[in-house]
């Protein structure tokens, strides 16, 4: 006998709880590293080219905007990071009750903020 | 008897554990890196240069990024998974991201053995 099962999939009304939340932002953060890996590559490429090309990255990087979009990509990879740690951990049968499950998503969310906060007053 | 396997293709197992591998390897990776970028006495294009010409930090970062590339492929592919229905369309997005993945390791390589 098959039950028809609750759906709600309204993107707008459903309440991911936070380990939710920093599921999707995972992926989403994955996929953002993916896009941005030819950038990196082509920094790296011109920090190491010669003095000349070393200058003009310095340069680009010092625009407003290109630190906002740097500081960004930090995010993605700090919260990419921290989340992945959670997730090997939880692999392990490590924090995998309800409760200990939320503690670790809302310290991915604060220690990824917190590296990026200071890195962020880093490069300012 | 006949002996029927009624799983998949069974690449799931070895991409999970690939995916928890390169992750340990780039997750080490990152804070020997910025171990490292800590104790380089000033950031100019000479000591930046001589950082990267390092034999072991040269292979550390090949190896890194080989580790990225092969992480960012499964990890593309079970997005795809999910939310591209159209198999024609999936299959070219997937030999788009291969295509441009090998090009990253070769480019990767150039860049640090052109020092």
């Amino acid at each position: 006998m098959t039950k028809p099962r609750p759906k709600h999939l309204n993107l707008l009304q459903i309440r991911l709880p936070l380990p939710g939340v920093i599921s999707i932002m995972h992926r989403a953060f994955g996929a953002t590293l993916f896009l941005a890996i030819p950038l990196l590559l082509y920094a790296m490429q011109l920090s190491l080219e010669s003095p000349q090309s070393f200058d003009g990255l310095k340069s680009v990087l010092a625009h407003p905007l290109v630190k906002v979009i740097s500081l960004g990509l930090v995010w993605a990879y700090l919260h990419h990071f921290c989340a992945g740690i959670r997730y090997l951990a939880l692999d392990l049968d490590y924090g995998t009750d309800l409760g200990p499950a939320r503690a670790s998503a809302k310290a991915v969310v604060a220690v990824s903020l917190a590296l990026t906060l200071l890195i962020g007053v880093w490069i300012w | 008897m006949v002996k029927r396997e009624v799983v998949g293709a069974h690449y799931g197992l070895r991409d999970w554990l690939a995916q928890r591998i390169t992750a340990v390897v780039m997750a080490i990776y990152t804070l020997l890196l910025v171990l490292a970028l800590v104790r380089v006495p000033a950031i100019d294009f000479w000591h930046w240069q001589a950082l990267w010409k390092l034999p072991v930090m040269r292979y550390a970062t090949v190896l890194f990024l080989l580790s990225v590339y092969y992480h960012a492929w499964i990890g593309v592919r079970d997005i795809f998974m999910d939310y591209i229905k159209d198999p024609g369309l999936r299959l070219t997005l997937y030999v788009i991201v291969i295509g441009a993945l090998v090009c990253y390791a070769v480019w990767s390589v150039q860049i640090l053995w052109s020092l």
